[in-house]
């Protein structure tokens, strides 16, 4: 069983906090929600390991 | 007083007086089935083939009108196969293997069911249901001229019952009046609306969906024509529902479904005029197409608690309801069917105690778990019930037309196939370990080819030892049980698909397999004290 990694691992954090904003500007709410529902779907596939997903929606219900 | 709630297709059984309605006592029977529709039909064939007495009971006089369900699955087949009738069932049947998902107005992929090769039977076959009903009818008729002690008594309703310790008093009515008879099992096969379960006050509980679909059966005229595929449409630009599936019937009919939402005036839907607004939207002012059948449905999933009451046992609709999506209605009853016949036989020849039913129960409530979850999750996927689930499902249509990834979350119905009975007290501890997976204790075999014809065939009817290049005795007798033994080599196996999937990495198998096709036990080699301990087992009679 692998846990969801929860310590610091995104390189350059702040680089990739800016592309999140800035792939949402200039949407609309709509288009946001759609966006977030996509990359939520890409990221998920990527780990694709079940224990790590439900590890990860248990920690992001704080 | 015995009015048609539904208009025949067939008409089957017309009513006839029976010598039970001039008996001065009420006349006992082993079963009496209480419905004719495809369970109960079934149900009497099974039982009549054991050379059981079996009586069905239906307030009709034959299969009603309209299709209802058009998708049969392999496992179905396979059933209808052991009973002799899946023959004209193959011939009439649509054979289909390519499915397309439209978003909007984009067919964003495309799918083929690649059915594994080396079985009898396609994966599925569409076709209206009065055909299944009726070629199942057709063989009780056949059977019964061989001697089989079926007997189908068209406009005899049950009214009321009795409960009692060891039998069930049944009051029908007729249309020369009433009568009673009694039985020492009552089979439930009356439907979603079970009347029977109204009558010994069982709950049927579950979820209803706030949607409604429209159906319309259409024949096309002229040489408009669609191709043999399964088209499924999320929000169609034509605006008709707002999902809408295209399916291929025989006899050049088409099923077309229209999500049209939970607030609806059914008359004004109903209208011939209001449906037809909706076809020529989505096919075009040009197509000609006669209509054949329409009805508007609503659907739930629930399922009793549990599926035998004393004396009275339930089976098909009355004790699970799906969704239709994913074709798990009459399928699922198929193999409650399947379940229950061999179970019953044991029992009513005793040859296995009374508790041998509880298994069904277990087995068939497990069953329908398993098809409530996953129709109830295809649901979920068609008919969003939040703003969210819209945005995620949406989420995952867009990304299917870009991305491989993202099509196994496409859920518009997970076709039906046998579950596996996991836990079941009937199955023996897996003494096969290197054995593949797929046919483990519990599991409905896979069919395979031999040199000459195909396994299943082989499989079935009574407790069989397969033994697959393993010594085994020639025959194999317990406590009245005769259990056939089906012996086969690499030379039977030319595809090497048996060994695939029953082998594995296995030398040698010895499999105990059960009257309904389910593997009960499996070994390396064949040991008699472990044969015998798995049989008791599979019979229920050690636990
Ligand atoms: C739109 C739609 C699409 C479907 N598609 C599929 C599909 O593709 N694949 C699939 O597998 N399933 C499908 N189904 C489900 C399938 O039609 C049912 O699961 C199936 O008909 C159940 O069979 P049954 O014999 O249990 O009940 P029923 O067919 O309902 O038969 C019950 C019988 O009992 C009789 N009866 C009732 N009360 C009494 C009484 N008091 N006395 C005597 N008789 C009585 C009735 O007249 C009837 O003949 C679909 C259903 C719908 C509505």
């Amino acid at each position: 069983m692998s846990d969801v990694n929860l310590t610091p691992n995104i390189d350059r954090p702040d680089d990739f906090y800016a592309d999140l904003l800035g792939a949402h500007e200039g949407l609309s709410k709509e288009q946001s929600d759609a966006l977030n529902a996509r990359l939520i779907l890409v990221l998920a596939n990527h780990i694709g390991d079940s224990d790590v997903l439900r590890g990860a929606l248990e920690a992001a219900k704080l | 007083m015995l009015d048609d709630r539904y208009q025949l297709a067939f008409k089957a059984y017309p009513y006839q007086r029976s010598p039970d309605q001039d008996a001065k006592t009420p006349v006992r029977h082993p079963v009496v089935i209480m419905g004719g529709g495809p369970i109960g039909v079934a149900t009497a064939l099974d039982l009549g083939r054991q050379g059981i007495r079996a009586i069905v009971l239906d307030d009709h006089e034959g299969v009603g009108m309209g299709s209802r369900a058009i998708c049969f699955a392999k496992r179905s087949l396979e059933i209808a196969d052991r009973y002799g009738c899946a023959g004209p069932m193959l011939e009439k049947g649509v054979v289909w293997n390519v499915g397309k998902v439209f978003y909007e107005d984009r067919n964003v992929f495309e799918f083929n069911l690649l059915p594994e090769d080396g079985h009898k039977f396609p994966a599925f076959i569409n076709m209206q249901q009065p055909y299944f009903e009726q070629f199942m009818i057709d063989r009780v008729r056949e059977l019964q001229a061989k001697g089989a002690p079926i007997e189908l008594r068209g406009k005899n309703r049950v009214d009321s019952v009795e409960m009692k310790e060891d039998h069930v008093v049944i009051h029908v009515m007729t249309l020369e009046g009433p009568y009673t008879i009694e039985a020492d099992w009552l089979i439930g096969a009356d439907g979603a609306n079970s009347p029977l379960r109204g009558m010994l006050g069982l709950e049927f509980e579950g979820r209803v969906f706030q949607d409604s679909f429209l159906i319309a059966d259409i024949k096309m005229k002229g040489d408009a024509s669609f191709p043999t595929e399964r088209w499924f449409w999320f929000e169609p630009p034509f605006k008709s529902g707002a999902s809408t599936l295209l399916h291929k019937q025989p006899d050049d009919v088409w099923r077309i479904d229209f999500q049209i939402g939970w607030d609806v005036d059914r008359k004004e839907e109903m209208k011939e005029e209001n449906i037809r607004a909706r076809l020529d939207a989505m096919l075009g002012p040009d197509i000609e197409y006669e209509m054949v059948w329409s009805s508007i449905y609503t659907f739930q999933c629930k399922r009793m608690d549990r599926f035998r009451e004393g004396r009275a046992l339930f089976a098909g609709d009355s004790a699970h309801q799906v969704s239709p999506f994913g074709a798990r209605g009459a399928n699922s009853g198929m193999q409650d069917v399947d379940n229950l016949g061999w179970k019953l036989g044991l029992v009513l020849s005793s040859k296995a105690p009374e508790t041998l039913l509880d298994s069904y129960d277990f087995e068939r409530g497990h069953g329908a778990d398993e098809n409530i979850l996953n129709s109830t999750r295809a649901t979920d996927f068609i008919t969003p019930k939040s703003e969210i689930s819209k945005i995620f499902r949406n989420a995952v249509l867009n990304l299917s037309e870009k991305h491989a990834f993202a099509r196994p979350l496409v859920n518009s119905g997970r076709l039906s196939v046998p579950c596996t009975y996991d836990g079941s007290s009937l199955n023996s501890v897996d003494g096969l370990n290197a054995g593949p997976l797929r046919t483990r204790p519990g599991s409905s075999c896979p069919d395979a080819p031999l040199a000459d014809g195909f396994l299943l065939p082989e499989l079935g009817d009574d407790f069989v030892i397969l033994a697959i290049d393993a010594e085994a005795p020639g025959a194999f007798e317990q406590s009245g049980l005769n259990v056939r033994v089906v012996s086969v080599s690499s030379v039977d196996d030319p595809s090497g698909q048996l060994a695939g999937r029953y082998l594995g990495e296995a030398h040698s198998a010895v499999y105990l397999i059960r009257p309904d096709q389910h593997v009960a036990a499996r070994f390396e080699h064949f040991c008699e004290a472990s044969m015998r301990a798995a049989l008791r087992r599979a019979s229920g009679q050690e636990a």
